[in-house]
């Protein structure tokens, strides 16, 4: 067997108490593609900022060529030879093409930038993957996959030995996609090594040599694409048996609750029409791009649809912002738990009294007793692992900040109780306790949608699943229904 | 390749087709403005406002702003005022020299708080602003410095006519030329670019920010101190309120002639159309007959509607962020 | 990175580096009686009840204005116009005076005008998106423009007798109708921000807008109407300022913007907004006031003064961002 190129092992890395990375082993070959493959929150992501340098790893050993090495900046991949091509793509909008080609490294002559030459191997490089893109375009001018390709030139240009790529075809049509694989066999040929994470199977076996499995931030699994077939390598994502995870109770399907009619929103999404019942969870599933928050969000009356209805128990809905939404018993748990959902620097309590300070206060003051009163309740309700209401949201396990967040719109009193991926960077313990609290809701006869990237968690928590691709419904599945198969299919691009 | 940078910046064109507008109508109307005197005047008006611009724009495209601009002037050139005062006879390089070193050095502190601690540059400049105000005082005990204690070779440097224009318009010019031939050749100069325009992808290729933005701070320093000698000596005297609240004046003309405030976008063209404008606007009030205290109205609504247009095509070009969220920087 | 959205209400176990800045009301507390002890040694006539009434009037006009600025900083925004702003409210009261109008006319004229100002900053930045600090910055060339064209380098000074009160007059004994006035607004800012659901949410929008707005929060109509209050408050510190001065020029206020922003960062209020307490912005109005008056006691200008406050805004900003990296480090 060869050496690999490139190697990581026993790589470990922890944010503030949560870990994020607990074994992380990986081994990329020259010539060869390896898919990287694993859930959410698997620790690829943590795994690709090590690599280029962004993070440093807590423990573990990179070798490059046999040879230990240390990458402490994204300079130092650079000059190691490392390129990735992230998912969202990393692009300068007001510098030319030809210089987001080359920005670590512009051709030089007499010490000072050759534009002649940037713009004549800029040039080359886009001819074959591009001929529409003229180098000395703006960035800005380009569209989504375009700069994608920015990226992958990024790669070529710098006679890069070892080349990421994070999720490339999540943004892609189909012919792009060919185009890309095209590239990607090239740059095999050319003796480059390439990791290429993705969650389309079908790529995996259509392009990668060898496989490597994360969960739960461990390396799992790994060996030749050949010697392997799909539902082995789900079974090593997922890990488990669904029932075993996901405490889904038996709750009587009510009434309509949320009626959403034929609502479209610029080139965000269009016609999208479900109904949520009173005790139902109602699962969105999607890739990255495909429109479900901001369906969400549009009911939550953040930005106005251009057109469509929306009724609660019949009665039409005008919301023109959140604060309405939330005064008819809509609430929205944003994806971003740190960045959307709450405030870091405030305590609990301030925290879970937020959308409700007018119920808990009187002619316009706070009344303290009843905030420490609220707040108590939720810590004991959710079992807020705290040491009292006072102390501060960024002191807490990722898993406790999102019961707090929970907890900030169950204070609302709500019907409907829209959930953006609300298992999103919180460790298993604390899954399994946000998906008994989302049965104990629905229990009492909320409604719940559940917006979700992950399969499991989709096919065990909801009664149904819509599933949305390029901003429409495209299919609706029973819980009896649903196979991971028919929910992978009807969200990737046919 | 002309026509098609005019294309690629509509505000440049635009402003180049209104300043040409407003300076026809004005000669036209009112041809004592062509007078070679008055003409002499405005260009030396407009190049001291022009390099200052300049030095402001390094400082922009990086995210940051340098309020403190016109106090660095005001204290460098207070400096060399005195040491020409003190020397007359050490010759002009030495003011030249100590203007540059002092200038940058003024910058450097700005620059490494803001990097080094990582303070808004507004508030750092904002503070160092009134330190450096207060310095000219403390050094000369409020004293004026005027044109009777200069000497000769400090006073005519910048009045030496050369090709119809005096010095001080010409060195305006250079360092316009330099500035650009910077900012398009050197590798610093590209990265002043990156840096400004996605820091979080200007760190994945391995571009510091934090230094650049000192390094920016550092030559809008150097030209603000240069620029603190050429105002002494065009003027003839020194005191505590030289160039008082022209930090404004700079800011806008970096504004008006597109650079972005918040970071990585703009051109010395630019710029020195906006100092032209403004220039322009400034030396055409007396002759059209214009009360000068118009002048500060017309600049402030010149400035606010720029801004306000200028944010506006930001706004639309960006696209649309889900929640304009406001990026904290880790 | 120190407290949370309160002062008081935080009785969760403390961290070793949120307690030292708890502290800061205390230090500023020590600075203030360390700086009045310095001026009594200096001045055998400090301590008379005269001489501080005298002293009181050099800072209660900018502490005033610096009590809207603390919330409007809090809430993630900046106004650096509000020089301009009186500078423009006072042109508006000496025109008007000129014109004959009675004294409570002009009082009305003097917040309505900087009102107004305050509403066009908050429509700049809530409605056209212009960053607070760029929109200003155009403001407050715009706001003295607008003055120095109405009165070009002239003087109004056509006011009534009556008019002397709000910046001459006295409540009671030495107890000024400046310092009664900045003294009830300080308690009416400090029960608003610390106590009510109005405070409160502005804590949560400089803490977090897109948190904010998701929690229901009219984000941009809190912020415009800071704005408001803002102006309207630099509106009735010019009525204070012109009544002392007696007269109205076009260079009225100039810098105090930036005296007045350095009252609110050393007082404790986070530039990056979500933090800060009324009693810190009042403990620093009160040195930066005592220390000038001991200046003046030195016989040095007003200009040297910059040095200590610009100094002060730097050290204070760069010690509360070293402390806040270390936090953060520990964390992560």
């Amino acid at each position: 067997m060869t050496e690999p190129a490139f190697s990581l092992s026993g790589i470990t890395k922890s944010f503030g108490g949560v870990r994020a990375l607990v074994r992380g082993e990986l081994e990329l070959f020259a010539g060869e593609v390896t898919a990287l493959v694993g859930e959410n929150g698997a620790g690829k992501s943590t795994l690709v900022k090590i690599m280029t340098g962004v993070y440093q790893a807590d423990s573990g050993e990179i070798r490059l060529n046999g040879q230990p090495v240390h990458i402490g900046s994204a300079a130092a991949a650079n000059r190691l030879g490392i390129s990735a091509i992230h998912q969202e793509p990393v692009v300068f909008d007001d510098l030319s093409v030809a210089e987001n080609i080359f920005i670590a490294a512009r051709p030089r002559r007499h010490g000072v930038v050759d534009w002649a030459q940037m713009y004549r191997r800029a040039a080359g490089i886009l001819a074959e993957l591009d001929p529409g893109i003229d180098p000395r375009m703006l960035a800005r001018d380009l569209g989504v996959a375009q700069k994608h390709l920015i990226q992958i030139a990024r790669a070529l240009s710098n006679e890069a030995r070892i080349v990421i790529m994070d999720e490339p075809t999540a943004a892609l049509s189909h012919r792009e996609v060919e185009e890309l694989f095209q590239i990607v066999q090239r740059l095999k040929r050319e003796g480059r090594a390439i990791l290429f994470i993705t969650h389309k199977f079908e790529e995996i076996f259509a392009l990668a040599d060898r496989y490597a499995v994360f969960r739960d931030g461990a390396a799992v699994g790994s060996g030749l694409v050949c010697e392997t077939d799909r539902s082995s390598l789900i079974s090593m994502m997922v890990g488990r048996t669904v029932d075993q995870v996901f405490p889904k109770q038996d709750v009587p399907i009510g009434a309509p609750l949320l009626q959403v009619e034929a609502l479209s929103r610029g080139e965000e999404f269009a016609d999208v029409s479900f109904t949520l019942n009173g005790g139902e969870i109602l699962g969105v599933y999607g890739l990255i791009g495909a429109g479900r928050s901001e369906v969400m969000q549009a009911i939550f009356g953040l930005h106005r649809p251009d057109s469509g209805r929306i009724a609660l128990r019949g009665e039409m809905l005008n919301i023109r912002s959140p604060g309405e939404a939330i005064a008819k018993g809509i609430a929205y748990l944003p994806e971003d738990r740190q960045s959307q959902g709450g405030i870091l620097r405030a305590s609990i309590g301030e925290n879970i009294v937020l959308p409700c300070l007018s119920g808990i206060s009187h002619r316009g003051f706070v009344n303290r007793r009843d905030e420490q009163a609220l707040a108590r309740r939720f810590i004991g309700e959710l079992q807020i692992k705290t040491s009292s209401a006072g102390q501060l949201l960024e002191e807490l396990s990722g898993g406790n900040q999102q019961k707090v967040i929970i907890a900030k719109w169950l204070a609302t009193n709500p019907q409907v109780m829209i959930m953006d991926e609300p298992t999103k960077g919180i460790d298993i313990g604390a899954k399994t306790a946000v998906y008994r609290l989302m049965g104990e809701l629905v229990s009492k006869g909320l409604g719940i949608i559940m917006v979700s990237s992950e399969l499991p968690e989709i096919m065990g928590m909801a009664d149904r699943i819509l599933v949305m691709r390029r901003g429409r419904l495209r299919a609706c599945f029973s819980r009896a229904e649903a196979t991971p198969e028919r929910i992978v299919a009807a969200a990737a691009d046919a | 390749m002309l026509k098609s940078f005019f294309l690629r910046a509509p505000a440049v064109t635009g402003l180049s087709l209104l300043i040409i507008a407003l300076l026809l109508s004005v000669s036209i109307a009112f041809p004592p403005f062509l007078d070679p005197v008055n003409l002499k005047s405005a260009f030396d008006d407009t190049a001291l406002l022009m390099m200052m611009a300049v030095g402001e724009m390094f400082v922009l495209l990086t995210r940051s702003v340098d309020l403190s601009v016109a106090a660095n002037a005001a204290l460098t050139g207070m400096v060399v005022a005195l040491f020409n005062a003190k020397h007359p006879g050490a010759g002009i390089l030495p003011v030249l020299l100590i203007s540059l070193v002092m200038g940058s050095a003024l910058g450097a502190v700005n620059g490494l708080l803001v990097w080094k601690l990582r303070i808004p540059s507004i508030v750092v400049t904002l503070g160092t602003l009134s330190v450096f105000r207060g310095l000219v005082y403390i050094i000369s005990g409020g004293a004026w410095v005027n044109s009777g204690q200069m000497s000769h070779a400090f006073l005519n440097l910048v009045r030496l006519p050369l090709l119809g224009i005096n010095l001080l318009s010409w060195a305006g010019v250079l360092i316009a030329i330099l500035a650009f031939l910077f900012l398009r050749y050197s590798l610093t100069g590209r990265n002043l670019y990156a840096a400004g325009n996605n820091p979080e992808a200007a760190a994945y290729a391995g571009i510091d920010v934090g230094r650049l933005q000192c390094v920016a701070f550092m030559l809008s320093g150097a030209i603000a101190g240069l620029s603190g000698y050429f105002w002494v000596a065009r003027f003839g005297v020194a005191y505590t309120d030289v160039a008082s609240g022209f930090e404004l004046q700079v800011i806008a003309a970096c504004v008006i002639g597109g650079v972005s405030i918040s970071g990585g976008a703009g051109g010395v063209v630019g710029v020195i159309l906006g100092a032209l404008f403004l220039g322009i606007i400034k030396n055409a009030l007396p002759v059209v007959g214009i009360s000068p205290f118009f002048q500060l109205l017309i600049s402030g609504l010149v400035i606010t509607v720029a801004v306000a247009l200028n944010s506006g095509t930001q706004r639309k070009t960006h696209g649309r962020h889900i929640l304009e969220s406001k990026k904290v920087t880790p | 990175m120190s407290k949370a959205l309160s002062s008081s209400y935080t009785p969760g176990p403390p961290i070793a580096w949120k307690k030292i800045l708890l502290k800061w009301e205390t230090l500023l507390g020590l600075a203030v009686i360390a700086d009045f002890g310095l001026n009594t040694y200096l001045s055998p006539y400090f301590l008379n009840p005269w001489t501080l009434s005298d002293a009181s009037f050099n800072f209660t006009e900018q502490a005033i204005v610096a009590l809207p600025m603390a919330l409007l900083i809090i809430a993630g925004e900046i106004d650096i116009s509000v020089g301009s702003t009186i500078a423009l409210c006072s042109v508006a009261m000496g025109l008007a005076a000129k014109a004959g109008f009675a004294t409570p006319w002009l009082v009305g004229l003097g917040i309505f005008t900087g009102f107004l100002a305050g509403c066009f900053n908050g429509f700049l930045v809530t409605r056209l998106r212009v960053p607070s600090i760029v929109a200003t910055i155009g403001t407050l060339t715009l706001f003295r423009g607008i003055a120095y064209a109405l009165v070009g380098n002239g003087v109004l000074k056509s006011y009534q007798p009556d008019f002397a009160y709000f910046g001459q007059g006295y409540v009671i004994g030495p107890v000024s109708f400046e310092v009664t006035l900045f003294a009830l607004l300080a308690l009416a800012f400090a029960v608003a921000l610390h106590k009510s659901v109005i405070g409160r949410r502005i804590f949560a929008i400089g803490a977090n807008p897109v948190a904010s707005r998701l929690s229901g929060i009219p984000v941009e109509r809190y912020k415009f109407w800071i704005f408001a209050l803002l102006g309207a408050t630099a509106g009735l510190a010019s009525i204070l300022l012109t009544s002392r001065l007696g007269s109205t020029r076009p260079s009225i206020a100039t810098g105090w913007e930036l005296s007045i922003i350095t009252m609110v960062i050393l007082g404790g209020v986070s530039i990056n907004g979500g933090q800060g307490s009324i009693l810190g912005v009042v403990l620093a109005a009160l040195f930066i006031g005592l220390v000038t008056f001991g200046l003046s006691l030195l016989n040095f200008p007003g200009i040297v003064l910059g040095i200590v406050t610009g100094t002060l805004l730097i050290g204070v900003v760069a010690i509360s961002s070293a402390l806040g990296q270390s936090g953060r480090r520990r964390r992560s």
